[in-house]
């Protein structure tokens, strides 16, 4: 599904670099999905009947949708650590304030969509003004969600909210020929996705990612910092909500929904090549990520792998993942890349560069940790037309 | 840039290591053991000495006033108290493991509606409690805080886990001041009572006979468990999988941690790789999102054991699907502060207040039910309040006291 934009030409040459693309960092996590659905597949055939794939759809759809956020955040050089947090406390909010009563659906769902959004804006002025790094920011708010929830709940489930509230998450369009059922999940995370991917080819979109990359000349180039560092926070609180929406229709309401759901995103983007500290990364990519590492852990379930080095085998594989991930990226510093060159890797071609396409004089915003300024190597969701050269390879910031 | 080079690998690494931490405790991580070994722990947890000993006393008529469980007691050999007797009203401290699920929280306001009638009484003056909120050493704080500063006459204790909170106990039993421990147990015999449901050995006995009786050989039984480690969590499966295997139903089991979202993946992958039977829980929480997974891949309803909780015996009738609900007595939660009144009343105790526990079954599900009809879906059918002077309203409101 996410392979769209990988799609080449006929042609050899388009091949060969497609095949280059796949072991790319980039490209790595559409060919570990691939195997890996092929290896569940083997196991148990019956996964890849359309019937059962769209039900796998259905439950990663939270996991990617909090995937898709938090990759805005990271890719702005931040992190966000309150997302699960917030999900278990969306969770707990519809069952609470819903209850059995189908006309308060639409009331707290608004509400919850401005407590999310409220959230993230907080998240977003403490990281920008109080330059508090987000690793802490965010981990209070993980923190303080939780003992709300648990204080609010003593850390028990309390009863679902309406059914059809809970459809959202757990119905869909029934009696469709081969797929059976498309669950509103399913439609719910390709609108985001669309969205994700029509904001990241935005200027502003753009912006988040000039702002990961290398504040400081973002800010020369005149964008606020504040409020595009905040907005990516909001992003992520408003996914986290939707994905809670999901997750007390999909499952019902539990204090343990929602928990682990930060490492997870966190996991899931930097699966999808996305680098830790910002400028670098492919929405689609995020999104795959989270079905990738969902895809190992049903592997890891059809297997049979026992429970006593289950984590350990999960743990590895994670690890393998991001190691590989960064020892190309160091490869090509060094000069011999692996994967295709820029140009052809792009999946954005619109030659906006953010410096360009905003030029409102803000230029004295200092940025909280200035970073040395990198050519895009990797040419992720990043404009295009910057040229990629080895010039500054010894002041490039990432590990990865 | 060297160093910045180096502070992105730590960040890297730390990342690493937190996605382990996250995996490891994150209950999204369904844990299947292998079906054809034994699974370690199953091995360490079962103890036949004990297993026999539960399974007979689940046959044994409870001694004591009628229609009053939580007065009664099975094999008990009684103790003298006479060296506690002392008139007047008495301050209880209780350090409480946590209120971190339903049938915590439903025990909670039962005890507290118990001890109102016991401040009436004039037996109790107060009661000083602390929650460790699930921690070892929080418990363990609580235990000592009390015994040094807590101006206590009964220390009354819901240990967190059995092996670590032993020595703080003894420390407690040291005071010379009287001592009950109940729900789970710990490895001394010091306190004055121990009181507690017959246990999980009966719990697997009762829910893995039905089992066995309602399905065939050769039959899947997916077994959702909640957490890894807890004695009295664990004897039940050790008890159940040992029947499962004598007669030759197929059981997997997986630790769900009570997500509902973990236990609907499970079941749906279970579905997806075959029929599934029967589900076996270890506790009740949940079962409402399992029953739904069968409804959502359009599965037949398996046959199933819950728990007493609401929410599984409402599921239960609505679906009508054939099933069973196991209790581990709620009403214990009433016993432990009787128990203070009768030993600084002099009055033999039992050493170990052995409660009667029964199962639900569908012949009583509607008359419970009804009994509870507006009590909250985490509310426990056998609760055992209804004679306390807040019934049915507190238990109806659920405010945590």
């Amino acid at each position: 599904m996410t392979t769209v934009s990988q799609a080449p030409p006929t042609t050899g040459d388009r091949l060969a670099a497609f095949a280059r693309n796949l072991i790319s960092p980039r490209g790595a996590v559409f060919l570990l999905l691939v195997v890996l659905l092929i290896a569940i597949t083997v196991y148990n055939p019956s996964f890849a009947e359309p019937s059962q794939f769209i039900r796998f759809v259905q439950r990663v759809a939270p996991i990617a949708i909090v995937a898709i956020g938090q990759y805005f955040v990271i890719v702005g050089g931040e992190f966000d650590l309150s997302m699960g947090s917030l999900v278990t406390a969306q969770v707990v909010i519809a069952g609470n304030l819903i209850g059995q009563d189908d006309a308060k659906s639409i009331p707290v769902l608004l509400l919850m969509l401005v407590f999310g959004a409220f959230i993230g804006l907080i998240n977003g002025l403490i990281v920008t003004f109080l330059k508090v790094p987000s690793f802490i920011v965010t981990l209070g708010m993980m923190l303080a969600l939780l003992g709300g929830v648990l204080y609010w709940t003593g850390g028990a489930a309390t009863g679902n909210p309406a059914d059809s509230f809970r459809e959202i998450g757990r119905g869909g369009i029934r009696d469709l020929p081969i797929i059976e059922i498309l669950p509103w999940s399913v439609v719910v995370l390709v609108v985001v996705l669309v969205l994700a991917i029509w904001f990241s080819r935005r200027p502003f979109g753009r912006m988040i990612v000039a702002v990961g990359d290398n504040a400081t000349t973002a800010a020369y180039g005149g964008a606020r910092i504040w409020w595009v560092k905040s907005s990516a926070f909001i992003i992520s609180s408003l996914s986290a909500t939707v994905a809670g929406v999901l997750l007390v229709g999909y499952a019902g309401v539990h204090p343990s929904v929602g928990r682990g759901y930060e490492f997870i995103a966190i996991t899931a983007v930097v699966l999808g090549g996305v680098v830790l500290g910002g400028g670098r990364g492919w929405v689609v990519a995020a999104a795959a990520g989270a079905f990738a590492l969902e895809a190992l852990f049903t592997l890891l379930n059809f297997a049979g792998v026992p429970s006593t080095y289950r984590d350990a085998v999960q743990g590895a594989i994670i690890i393998l993942a991001v190691a590989y991930a960064a020892t190309t990226f160091r490869a090509r510093r060094k000069g011999h890349a692996l994967e295709a060159p820029a140009t052809h890797a792009s999946p954005d071609a619109p030659p906006t560069s953010p410096e360009a396409s905003q030029t409102s004089p803000e230029a004295n915003q200092t940025s909280p940790a200035p970073r040395a300024k990198e050519p895009d190597a990797t040419a992720s969701a990043r404009p295009a037309p910057i040229p990629s050269t080895q010039r500054a390879d010894n002041e490039t910031k990432g590990g990865l | 840039m060297r160093r910045r080079f180096t502070v992105a690998s730590a960040m890297v690494g730390a990342l690493a290591l937190m996605t382990l931490a996250g995996c490891t405790t994150d209950p999204n991580v369904g844990a299947p053991t292998d079906e054809a070994a034994p699974s370690e722990e199953a091995v360490e947890w079962f103890d036949q000495e004990l297993f026999d000993k539960q399974d007979a006393e689940r046959d044994v008529i409870p001694a004591g006033p009628e229609g009053q469980p939580w007065l009664q007691h099975i094999n008990a050999e009684m103790v003298d108290t006479s060296e506690f007797t002392s008139p007047g009203a008495k301050k209880a401290c209780f350090a409480n493991a946590s209120i971190s699920n339903p049938w915590r929280q439903t025990g909670w306001i039962t005890m507290n509606e118990q001890l109102k009638v016991l401040q009436e009484s004039g037996a109790i003056s107060e009661m000083e409690t602390r929650d460790a909120q699930d921690s070892d050493d929080t418990q363990i704080a609580d235990i000592d805080y009390f015994i040094n500063e807590g101006n206590c006459d009964v220390f009354l204790i819901s240990p967190n886990s059995t092996a670590a909170m032993t020595p703080a106990v003894e420390r407690a039993c040291d005071t010379g001041k009287p001592v009950v421990v109940f729900d789970r147990g710990v490895q001394t015999d010091c306190p004055v009572t121990f009181i507690h449901p017959i246990g999980g050995f009966a719990w697997g006995i009762d829910t893995a006979e039905f089992l066995i009786d309602e399905l065939e050989e050769g039959d899947k039984v997916v077994a959702l468990r909640i957490l890894a480690g807890v004695d009295v969590l664990e004897q039940r499966w050790a008890g159940a999988e040992k029947l499962f295997d004598e007669a030759g139903i197929e059981a997997v089991d997986y630790f769900t941690g009570a997500d509902p979202a973990e236990i609907k993946k499970i079941i749906s992958d279970e579905l997806a790789k075959g029929d599934v039977d029967g589900i076996w829980m270890d506790a009740g929480d949940g079962a409402v999102a399992a029953i739904e997974a069968f409804e959502d891949a359009g599965a037949d309803y398996p046959v199933m054991t819950g728990e007493d909780e609401m929410s599984f015996l409402r599921k239960w009738k609505e679906t009508g699907l054939t099933g069973l609900a196991p209790v581990y007595s709620n009403f214990q939660w009433r016993t432990p502060l009787i128990a203070a009144q009768k030993i600084f009343a002099g009055e033999e105790v039992p050493k170990e207040w052995v409660l009667p526990q029964s199962p639900i079954t569908a012949e009583e599900v509607d008359e419970y039910l009804a009994l509870n009809e507006n009590m909250p879906d985490g509310h426990y059918a056998k609760f055992g309040g209804e004679d306390l002077p807040g019934y049915p309203q507190v238990w109806e409101d659920r405010i945590i006291p």
